[in-house]
């Protein structure tokens, strides 16, 4: 079967304005009759639940953390993206579109990205409106920045906090709605279970955190507004209960995974100290743009790095890559980074680091001006690091930071199982192969204010749904699974813990299917993870009971759904024989060693279909038709 | 990076199994601890002992570890999130503490924050108050251009000084009273010096203050603890501000 993108005719640019006027309405009276559940309440789904609810939906809305306003969300940084074109440097719709097209190097649907690209602006106006402080220039109107090597000023951000301030502008209308009886809010809930009657999503078996019940809730349609999956390497950028769970129970549904293997390695994080470590933290990107990258010329050189001259020190991505040289796009940057360090030049305790340099910066600038610029930044080193920046490089090393890979959706951003919606980091989305920087932020807001509000209301008003309750026996059914699945947890009394597994989980994914992927690796990852998955199954050590709070426990259950969800990503990697955006192939490069992409054999999405436990999944392509764009190779040489 | 130092502690931690039943501090001996930990890390490493050998785990909550959810928090020898300026529990390292230290670590004490499990607390009163009127009443769509109104930029940055509230709770844990007027006087704050947030200013902080109270915080009697431990150093000219909007608010009801 080849999942249908159902992208509506037109020229281009006027998709979707065509689509908002021809699509059947619900009736105002009627929108009080459907309910729809909200799973996730970050950027995606906290925007959607508010915004349903004004519209005049009922809503009800879940999340893991005790406060919607806790979503991994919260921690973005750099900023947000819009053509707003306010630095009149030649910013349009098209542009972005362009860049993001391009940016995910051809792996994406044209019409979904062109439409975030349009609606862009619109989430600007939403915020401030909202009373997001963005920053500001010294006329009192919007400060722009340019971000991740993008040739236009187009980035907003409130301070170093910018998802932040989104988010709780997007939790503070969700907070009106709560107050108004519009949306019912339910912390500390975990989706443990989708649930399908006749076919359609109707509802899902929420597992209440504080005392370990099970809650049906049933509704009209679902939308997962779950996030991503970095955490599947264990060590990430991500928020601790980052996970895939949710998608990996509608995935057992029925629902395809397309593109696991797109996953973001963010180049700038403050390496790894120790195996006790449970995250990496990321330093902005904007680092680069005063930063010089450099490793010692010599292999093992294990002087200070004040102490080894000028001439021993290799520069690589300016002596590479001369035109773009420290602003390389992420996936470059991090690959280079990798190549340095498995070649025994890089730095720090455990030989994986490089350093980033803001000598040279200094002498320019003044200590001061690159305080003001960065000195959060360096506070926030120094604290974890227990070294001064201004007088020491820092180290640096790639980490896990976004997936673009996620459940399939079509132009509705519903996917393949009909009432099931997906949006923000959850979906495959926009990005194609790779994330342009302040781009996700856009995506999940697009998702939630602007575009599900609209397409979901097709599907309400145009099929029809058996009338049910929570008895039904899909309920009941989904509800034993799920209590089954704990028990086994809890009565296994194995011999190692949750992390432990997950920690080596990690190790296989981030050696074989990292920043860079070879087949030989990718088969080998395969069967570790299997081998892992049955360890996992015989010999984890869940302690306490289900029916108060219990971490591990909750943990767990994550793990299992990582472990299975890794043997898809990694699968997706080996098939895909070309290297493209995030995915490199190394089996696939010029002769330069730069990525190569094979847009005959795979201009397509790749949609996975679960056949059963223990069972390789199926795989179906959509094709990607561009009708509008002249595919080109990267080059920043 | 210094050299990789390891210490020896012992903590006095607070076990509780829920909110209805009495707790207790119970000590652990913990060695080998890398001072390169940070806090939660060393507790993570206590975890993982206490599961394999028969125990039940400490609970804590946590998220983002990077000091931006406001997920973390516990009171550490009388200092809530720990002895360190403008920082969460998550950021503390464990280089802060001394080879052989006794480290008492208990939840946020307050009524209005139910204990849920050891070091777990209820702070759904936060939701609550923020319910109540910590918004701008506009729906999705009708907003103007975002450049329509100029704000000036120093205007813009006091804003953004207040609306970098995470809602921990330390203000809470702090205070004598258990008041929350640093967190309600954030948000307030936040959204009068806006132009967007000025028409609904005093209604907002008039109902903000009143959940506040009827959510069980206490009242403030100017102790200024909340400013000293608030990781996101919010000031307490914040809550001169909400005492403003609120004094309008008061005058406008007894007129009507
Ligand atoms: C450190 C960092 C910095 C970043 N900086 C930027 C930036 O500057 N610009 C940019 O554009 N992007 C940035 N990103 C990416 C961006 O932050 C994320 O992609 C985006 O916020 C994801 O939003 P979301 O709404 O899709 O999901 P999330 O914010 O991850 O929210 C997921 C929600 O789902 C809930 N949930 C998950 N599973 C379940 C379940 N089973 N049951 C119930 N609830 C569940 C969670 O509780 C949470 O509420 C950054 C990412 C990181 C890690
Ligand atoms: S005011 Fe400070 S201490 Fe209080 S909740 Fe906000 S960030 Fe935490
Ligand atoms: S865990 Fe997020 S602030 Fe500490």
């Amino acid at each position: 079967m080849q999942p249908d993108g159902k992208v509506p005719g037109g020229p281009l640019t006027e998709k979707w304005n065509r689509y908002r006027s021809t699509i059947k309405l619900v009736n105002p009276a009627n929108k009080r009759k459907f309910n729809i559940i909200v799973v996730g309440t970050g950027l995606a789904g906290a925007s959607a639940a508010a915004t349903l609810a004004e519209l005049g939906y009922n809503v009800k809305s879940f999340c893991i953390q005790d406060s919607p306003r806790r979503a991994h969300s919260i921690a973005a940084q750099g900023g947000i993206n819009a053509a707003k074109n306010y630095p009149n440097d030649g910013d349009s719709t098209w542009r972005l579109f362009y860049d993001t097209i391009k940016g995910g190097d051809y792996r994406s649907r044209e019409a979904n990205t062109y439409r975030l690209a349009q609606l862009s602006t619109n989430i600007i106006d939403q915020c401030v409106a909202q009373g997001v402080p963005f920053a500001r220039d010294y006329g009192g109107l919007l400060a722009n920045r340019s971000f991740g090597g993008a040739q236009v000023s187009r980035t907003f951000y409130a301070r170093g906090q910018t998802g932040q301030q989104l988010l709780l502008g997007a939790y503070s209308s969700l907070s009106r709605q709560i107050a108004a009886g519009k949306v019912l809010m339910f912390p500390r809930r975990e989706m443990s279970d989708l649930v399908l009657i006749d076919g359609q999503a109707r509802g899902i078996i929420a597992r209440n955190l504080v005392n370990g019940e099970y809650e049906r809730h049933i509704a009209d349609a679902v939308v997962l507004a779950t996030g991503g999956y970095g955490n599947v390497f264990y060590l990430s950028t991500n928020a601790t209960s980052c996970n895939v769970g949710a998608a990996m129970h509608a995935y057992r549904k029925g629902a395809f995974l397309a593109n696991p293997c797109f996953t973001q390695i963010h180049p700038t994080c403050i390496p790894q100290s120790g195996d006790y470590q449970s995250k990496l933290t990321l330093m902005s990107e904007s680092l680069r743009n005063d930063g010089r990258v450099w490793v010692p010329r010599n292999q093992d050189d294990k002087r200070p790095p004040n102490a080894i001259p000028e001439n021993e020190r290799n520069y690589y991505l300016e002596e590479k890559y001369p035109s773009f040289g420290n602003l390389v796009p992420r996936d470059v940057a991090s690959r280079n980074a990798k190549e340095q360090c498995d070649r025994g030049n890089g730095v720090g305790a455990t030989g994986y680091a490089v350093y980033l340099d803001f000598k040279d910066a200094i002498k320019r600038d003044g200590k001061d001006v690159i305080a003001k610029k960065y000195g959060n930044l360096f506070d926030m080193y120094a604290n974890i690091i227990d070294d001064d920046p201004y007088k020491t490089p820092m180290m640096i090393y790639p980490a896990s930071h976004y997936t673009m890979g996620g459940l399939w959706v079509d132009y509705d951003l519903m996917s393949n199982v009909p009432g099931l919606f997906v949006i923000g980091e959850a979906n495959f989305s926009d990005h194609g192969a790779n994330r342009l920087g302040a781009s996700a932020l856009m995506q999940g807001l697009a998702d939630g204010y602007f575009v599900l509000p609209y397409t979901i209301g097709p599907y309400l008003a145009g099929t029809v749904r058996p009338s049910a309750t929570t008895d039904h026996p899909a309920f009941k059914e989904a509800a034993d699974a799920v209590d089954t699945r704990i028990k086994s947890f809890l009565n296994n009394k194995g011999k190692r813990t949750v992390d432990e597994i997950h920690r080596e989980l990690g190790q296989i994914t981030w050696n074989y299917c990292g920043m860079a992927r070879n087949e030989a690796g990718l088969t080998e990852a395969l069967q570790r993870i299997k081998e892992l998955q049955t360890e996992f199954w015989e010999n984890v050590r869940v302690p306490g009971s289900a029916d108060d709070y219990n971490l591990s426990l909750q943990k767990a259950g994550r793990l299992a759904d990582f472990l299975e969800f890794a043997q898809v990503m990694v699968t997706d990697a080996l098939v895909r024989k070309e290297s493209c955006g995030g995915h490199f192939r190394e089996e696939s490069k010029t002769e330069e060693g730069e990525a190569l992409r094979i847009d005959e054999e795979y201009c397509h999405t790749a949609a996975w279909e679960y056949k059963g436990s223990g069972k390789p999944p199926e795989f179906h392509k959509e094709p990607l038709v561009f009708e509008n764009i002249a595919l080109t190779q990267r080059s920043y040489k | 990076m210094r050299e990789n130092d390891t210490i020896d502690i012992t903590l006095k931690v607070w076990r509780q199994k829920g909110a209805d039943v009495k707790g207790r501090l119970e000590t652990i001996d913990v060695k080998n601890i890398s001072t390169h930990m940070s806090f939660l890390e060393m507790l993570d490493v206590v975890n993982e002992d206490l599961t394999l050998t028969g125990r039940e785990p400490v609970e804590f909550d946590n998220d983002c570890r990077e000091g931006i959810c406001g997920m973390c928090g516990a009171v550490i020898n009388g200092h809530a999130h720990g002895p360190e300026k403008a920082m969460t529990l998550c950021q503390l390292h464990m280089r802060k503490f001394k080879n052989g230290a006794t480290i008492v670590v208990e939840p946020w004490r307050s009524r209005a924050f139910p204990i849920i499990k050891d070091l777990i607390v209820d702070r759904s009163a936060f939701d609550k108050i923020i319910q109540s009127g910590g918004y701008v009443s506009m729906n999705a769509g009708g907003a103007p251009d975002a450049n329509a109104i100029p704000i000036s930029q120093e205007i813009a940055d006091k804003a953004m000084d207040a609306a970098a509230c995470i809602g921990c709770g330390a203000c809470v844990a702090a205070c004598p009273n258990s008041s929350a007027m640093l967190f309600v006087s954030a948000k307030v704050s936040q959204l009068a010096l806006l132009p967007q947030g000025k028409p609904e200013a005093a209604q907002r902080a008039w109902s903000m203050v009143n959940t506040m109270d009827r959510c069980g915080f206490g009242n403030c009697s100017n102790e200024k603890e909340c400013e000293a431990v608030c990781p996101k150093e919010i000031s307490i000219v914040n809550i001169a501000r909400l005492n403003r909007e609120f004094l309008k608010a008061s005058f406008f009801s007894t007129v009507e």
